[in-house]
């Protein structure tokens, strides 16, 4: 099991109706219909994922995420999810827009660009990180937009986006206290559920951590 | 000639016919007392029931939909592509059912059906029929074969519209409905084709105000223009410059109007190899189910209100270079179910084959109907445990 899913799980409401953008083989959906009976749809524009979403019994629309989120109504789901695709779309601030006017919270998880390894290979080593979370070369990376921790909260403070949870952790989404200190140093994935104030699900505290 | 079938084919078939008699109201108004349909079965129908398929045909499809007639046979059915051991609709796990509509022209009640009023065919006197009339009918079929509901309805085109109408009108009665290639309705350009198609037909002086048959001639050349114009939507630009590009028959311009394109030659042939298997009634009959399919209609023309009725889980799919019913028109049904909160799946699949693709056993399709039928196939078996 993919640890994401677990603290994404622990966030979702039971019952709840969810969107996944970016929605791959339909993992998660299909982890948060098993235990969170939940119901919702995947978005995905790959073929072959498609087929698998559509093996596992998992509802999923072929849609370009670039193109928004024409096909979905306002307010039509509980909650938005896009795990680790944020940072390979175009349009990142159109999609947030698109996540919260459709989804009453949204749940997004990106790689944090900020990690002091990633620092490093840029200040000593002087090339473009290359690190579990982001292992792609910059020639062949699917990521076209690369941002810290400290960029996306920027970015919610200045769109009025409420930040109703965050989570950073490693690559094996274990979290401990430095990266509770120095979240944007130390945090290799950061996962976030946010909102507008006005169509909160739940006001959370701004700074949860996992357990484990 | 196959003399030994493939092995995954379902080989021999033979048609079957059933009167019903129970009189049908037909949207038109008028009242069929009886009626004849012909249907073949391919697979099993198991101890509960609750495996059977109903695959519906397209414009110019008919009954037979997989297998062959008999051993001299050339081509198989319609949609052997899809059906048979193996295939997406695996006849091992399903026991499928394909009609020929009302209207038709391969056995079912239609216009080249004797009416018992004259003691002639029925002719252009046969009533326009429409999506829910055949849905209604198919219904009264399912009846007879002992079916209460349909694991799956399946369509492409034509055949994917009776599959939404079966969701919208016997919501209790389908737990699948598989769309693909289809529209919630026509377009002012798809009407504008049938038309041209129809006028074909009309304008050809053996037409005879559709009384042909008593003149011991057919309406030829109308009803292979109509065919020629029609394949041309079936075929998308990039799929037709792939098979013919500008091609000559015979190497030269020849400065005639023969045929010297190996385009022209192809709907030549298509048009010519139609007139003699096809009715020119039951052609326009057809058209017009086109023209008057609208589900939404019934509901204050708000098609995600059509299916808050239904309660099947749907699949769609679309062809990228399909232009008679485009992937943007596959989207309207789709984000009418999302509206709807019904059960979705949507996948757009990448061919160049245009419209026809639905036919064709394109891989990425093929796996894409395997993993739903899959998925179908174990809630049959959760329903049958």
């Amino acid at each position: 099991m993919r640890a994401d899913l677990d603290i994404i799980s622990r966030w979702v409401q039971p019952g709840a109706r969810v969107l996944d953008l970016g929605c791959g083989d339909g993992e998660l959906l299909a982890f948060l219909r098993d235990h969170r009976q939940i119901s919702g749809y995947g978005v995905e524009i790959d073929e072959a994922k498609i087929i698998s979403c559509i093996r596992a019994g998992v509802n999923v629309i072929h849609s370009d995420l670039e193109a928004g989120l024409a096909d979905f109504g306002d307010n039509t789901f509980d909650y938005v999810i896009m795990t680790q695709t944020l940072q390979a779309v175009l349009h990142t601030e159109r999609l947030l827009e698109e996540m919260l006017r459709v989804g009453r919270e949204g749940i997004v998880t990106f790689p944090n660009f900020g990690h002091w390894r990633c620092r490093m290979q840029i200040a000593w080593a002087g090339h473009m990180p290359v690190v579990k979370v982001l292992p792609h070369a910059w020639y062949n990376t699917p990521n076209v937009h690369l941002f810290t921790i400290q960029d996306f909260e920027a970015l919610c403070q200045h769109k009025g986006i409420r930040i109703w949870q965050r989570a950073v952790v490693d690559n094996a989404h274990r979290a401990n206290l430095g990266m509770r200190l120095a979240p944007n140093l130390l945090g290799e994935l950061a996962l976030y559920r946010l909102g507008h104030e006005q169509n909160g699900i739940q006001a959370g505290h701004s700074d949860v951590f996992p357990t484990h | 000639m196959p003399d030994v079938f493939p092995s995954d084919s379902v080989g021999l078939v033979t048609p079957e016919t059933i009167t019903i008699e129970e009189p049908i109201a037909l949207d038109c108004g008028r009242v069929l007392p009886s009626y004849t349909l012909v249907y073949e079965t391919y697979g099993t129908l198991n101890p509960t029931r609750s495996n059977a398929i109903l695959i519906c045909h397209a414009l110019s499809g008919d009954h037979h939909a997989a297998g062959y007639h008999d051993t001299g046979e050339t081509k198989p059915g319609w949609w052997e592509s899809a059906i048979g051991p193996g295939k997406p609709i695996d006849t091992e796990r399903f026991f499928v059912v394909c009609c020929n509509n009302l209207g038709g022209c391969k056995g079912s009640i239609g216009p080249t059906a004797v009416n018992p009023a004259t003691g002639k065919p029925y002719g252009p006197d046969f009533p326009i029929v429409t999506v829910k009339d055949w849905v209604r009918s198919q219904a009264q079929l399912a009846n007879r074969l002992g079916i209460d509901t349909w694991a799956a309805v399946i369509g492409g085109s034509l055949g994917g519209m009776q599959a939404l109408q079966w969701a919208i009108d016997y919501p209790e009665r389908i737990r699948h409905a598989v769309a693909i290639a289809a529209a919630p309705r026509l377009s002012a350009q798809n009407i504008a084709f049938n038309e041209v198609a129809r006028q074909a037909i009309l304008s050809d002086p053996d037409f005879h105000q559709g009384h042909y048959y008593e003149y011991g001639v057919i309406p030829r050349r109308g009803l292979m223009i109509a065919r020629m114009l029609g394949h041309i939507t079936y075929l998308s630009d990039e799929g037709m410059r792939a098979k013919f590009g500008r091609e000559l028959r015979e190497g030269k311009l020849n400065f005639n109007f023969e045929s010297e394109f190996q385009v022209e030659s192809y709907l030549r042939h298509q048009g010519y190899s139609f007139v003699d298997r096809f009715d020119a009634n039951t052609y326009l009959l057809m058209t017009k189910a086109l023209d008057y399919f609208d589900p939404a209609a019934d509901y204050d023309n708000d098609l995600s209100m059509a299916f808050r009725r239904a309660k099947a889980h749907f699949l769609v799919i679309s062809f990228t270079s399909d232009w008679r019913f485009s992937p943007a028109r596959s989207q309207e049904i789709v984000r009418a179910l999302l509206a709807a909160r019904r059960q979705v799946s949507y996948a757009r699949i990448t061919a160049e084959h245009g419209h026809d693709a639905f036919l064709l056993p394109i891989p990425h399709y093929r796996d894409t109907f395997s993993a739903y039928l899959e998925r179908v196939d174990r809630e049959v078996n959760d329903h049958a445990g």
